[in-house]
């Protein structure tokens, strides 16, 4: 048998979300769902897991910090240390407060854009990049459910059929890859 | 998905389904321009033109063209500086602030706004450059070591602190705002059918998908980097305002202007966001998502910050007095009935007294006064920042060299020319970019749609079936 890859579509959100939940709990390996904006409550049905996004922009802040604040000690304090009125310029703890606003700067830009970047390489969003949507209504106003038969091997395949024929779909299209 | 208190006024109006949210926003974009568009955009381009050429007699002949001597050696172009800067407040607040307080009538202007906010930033962070006269020296003000030794720049410097704060803040807004556009552009991909739209669209988009792996982190980086934008937006208007706190002139040595800043900025901000959305929902016929209940709140905003900015006015008076230092104490006193009494006054009507009027329901909900109060607000808050700087400088502690600042030609022509150049780049945005989030506006059409929350039309018996989400 050759593996085929099952979209149904749907025009409405919860039409689809209903039906999720009606072919998980019939034990359907649902792969994805595309929709034309976020889903909620989507993910725990078609067991994705939480993203670990905020968790590199964490590490991309610390990183951040760190830089700046070796930069800065490597600048002000041992390359050129500069008479400001007298001020400690020795010391970069007796420095601290006035290079404060820098590091934090420095530390939002670091994980603000890492973790843009972060998203766009995990998303396979970068310019230039085709398209991969199913079908072009997914970004207007239908939502669609994509079944694998490769991963549902378990299941007969007009058992299979059946069960999202009782989802009420709106139209339906099957890809065989070989 | 969640039923909304009924108390809570539908944001969406008329019968809309997820088809005519992105049949309305798209429309401008597939549609021949109107009349008027050509008509605005020539007449921004004439200004802009006027102001570049003017910036070209600036950068040829010298800073001296300004009309600033050896007592106000700062006037029209830092006041120019922090009045783009304050505008630009609003979008990053509309969209990182409001987004963590869950804020659904931030769909409204959200785009804009930002759109708005990255155009005012430009036209700020071009100040301090051309300021410098050699505009092609302006890397200069990055941390490279000084290709004559190996002195660095001065990170003690609120000056430098700004170089950070600004390009951060412009850095970050951009990726905020284009990380939003990346669905709304795959819409459009999807949709047009000029071949030209076709391929830049798809440019645009990244090859947007839009699986639910892909939104469910499209939703954790909105919310991570509206976050970290929210202290930003604080600390980028206090470094701002530093550039004037920390310095020893009578007048600017206070230690209020960081949250005076701050709440000026959300202020005039607003204000400027109320000017550009009121005219856009009219041209491209938003008004569905965009009504008074939106800009009730607007005004709500304003009205907070106003208020916030006037107590700091009086406070600052209040101080300069206290404080017993009688330069302190002039600087004040001559702001309020000197030479430039008239513009303490402006700003005073403009930014105290005005806002105040949207405590009657009447004014806060009438389109055409919020339109009317906007413009006075912009006005306002440009006044406030000419007071701070120029009349704490015009007279200084020796008063034979008391003067008095009379702007240019080239200070005029240099801040129209930035608000013809602004005003291109919103033309541009609003003919070829969606206006309006029109994946975000689709998650709020079931609870707050108005068809949805009274049961009618397209939303008819909704919430009778669903009532156990």
């Amino acid at each position: 048998m050759a593996d085929k890859v099952i979209f149904a579509m749907y025009d409405d959100d919860d039409k689809l979300m209903d039906g999720a939940k009606h072919l998980v709990a019939n034990d359907v390996k649902v792969s994805d769902v595309y929709s034309p904006m976020p889903l909620h409550g989507i993910d725990p049905i078609i067991g994705i897991e939480p993203t670990r996004l905020a968790i590199t922009s964490f590490m991309y802040g610390i990183t951040g910090v760190m830089l700046a604040i070796i930069g800065i000690r490597y600048m002000m304090i041992v390359d050129w240390p500069m008479n400001i009125g007298g001020k400690p310029n020795f010391s970069l703890k007796e420095n601290m407060l006035s290079f404060v606003p820098i590091f934090f700067e420095f530390t939002v830009l670091c994980a603000a854009h890492g973790m843009a970047i972060t998203y766009l390489i995990r998303n396979k969003t970068l310019p230039g990049m085709p398209p991969r949507n199913p079908d072009p209504r997914t970004t207007d106003d239908k939502f669609v459910m994509e079944i694998k038969t490769s991963e549902n091997t378990h299941i007969k395949e007009s058992v299979l059929s059946k069960l999202i024929k009782d989802t009420g779909f709106l139209e339906i299209e099957e890809k065989s890859i070989s | 998905m969640h039923k909304e208190s009924d108390i809570r006024l539908p944001l969406i109006l008329g019968d809309k389904s997820y088809k005519d949210i992105t049949d309305d926003i798209i429309r401008p974009i597939e549609a021949k321009p109107p009349k008027t568009w050509y008509i605005l955009l020539m007449i921004s381009i004439v200004i802009a033109l006027w102001g570049i050429g003017c910036i070209v007699y600036l950068l040829g002949t010298g800073v001296g063209s300004w009309g600033l001597n050896k007592t106000v050696g700062w006037a029209w172009d830092i006041t120019n500086f922090v009045w783009w800067v304050g505008i630009g407040h609003a979008g990053t607040l509309i969209s990182a602030v409001l987004l963590l307080f869950r804020q659904k009538w931030r769909f409204a202007i959200n785009r804009a706004a930002e759109a708005m906010t990255i155009f005012a930033v430009f036209m700020a962070g071009l100040f301090p450059l051309i300021h410098m006269g050699r505009l092609w020296l302006g890397y200069w003000v990055f941390p490279l070591p000084n290709q004559f030794g190996s002195l660095w720049v001065n990170f003690n410097s609120p000056l430098l602190w700004d170089v950070f704060a600004i390009s951060t803040y412009l850095s970050v807004s951009l990726v905020f705002w284009y990380i939003g556009l990346i669905p709304d552009f795959a819409t459009i991909r999807d949709r047009v059918t000029k071949p030209i739209y076709k391929k830049v669209y798809r440019v645009l988009s990244f090859g947007w998908t839009g699986d639910a792996k892909a939104w469910n982190r499209f939703e954790q980086v909105s919310l991570v980097l509206a976050g970290l934008a929210t202290p930003l937006v604080f600390s980028v208007h206090s470094i701002v305002s530093f550039d004037f706190a920390t310095s020893v002139i009578p007048g600017w040595h206070t230690t209020i202007f960081p949250p005076y800043f701050v709440s000026g900025a959300v202020f005039s901000g607003f204000a400027m966001v109320q000017t550009l959305m009121l005219i856009l929902r009219k041209a491209y016929k938003l008004e569905a998502y965009l009504h008074v209940k939106h800009v009730e709140y607007m005004n709500i905003v304003i009205i907070v910050t106003g208020s916030i900015v006037g107590v700091a006015y009086i406070t600052e008076l209040f101080v300069s007095w206290y404080s017993g230092v009688e330069y302190e104490s002039y600087a004040f006193l001559n702001r309020a009935t000197g030479p430039y009494w008239w513009s303490y006054w402006a700003m005073m009507t403009c930014n105290v007294i005005s806002p105040q009027l949207f405590w009657f329901k009447k004014l806060r909900t009438s389109l055409m006064f919020s339109f009317f109060m906007s413009i006075i607000i912009n006005i306002g808050m440009w006044f406030e920042r000419f007071v701070i700087i120029v009349t704490s400088l015009h007279r200084d502690y020796v008063p034979s060299s008391w003067t008095y600042f009379h702007p240019t030609w080239v200070d005029v022509g240099v801040y129209m020319g930035t608000i013809g150049i602004f005003f291109v780049f919103y033309l541009l945005f609003s003919r070829y970019f969606p206006v309006l989030p029109i994946a975000e506006l689709k998650t709020i059409l079931k609870s707050s749609g108005k068809n949805y929350k009274e049961g009618y039309g397209k939303g008819k018996g909704y919430w009778d079936k669903h009532s156990a989400h």
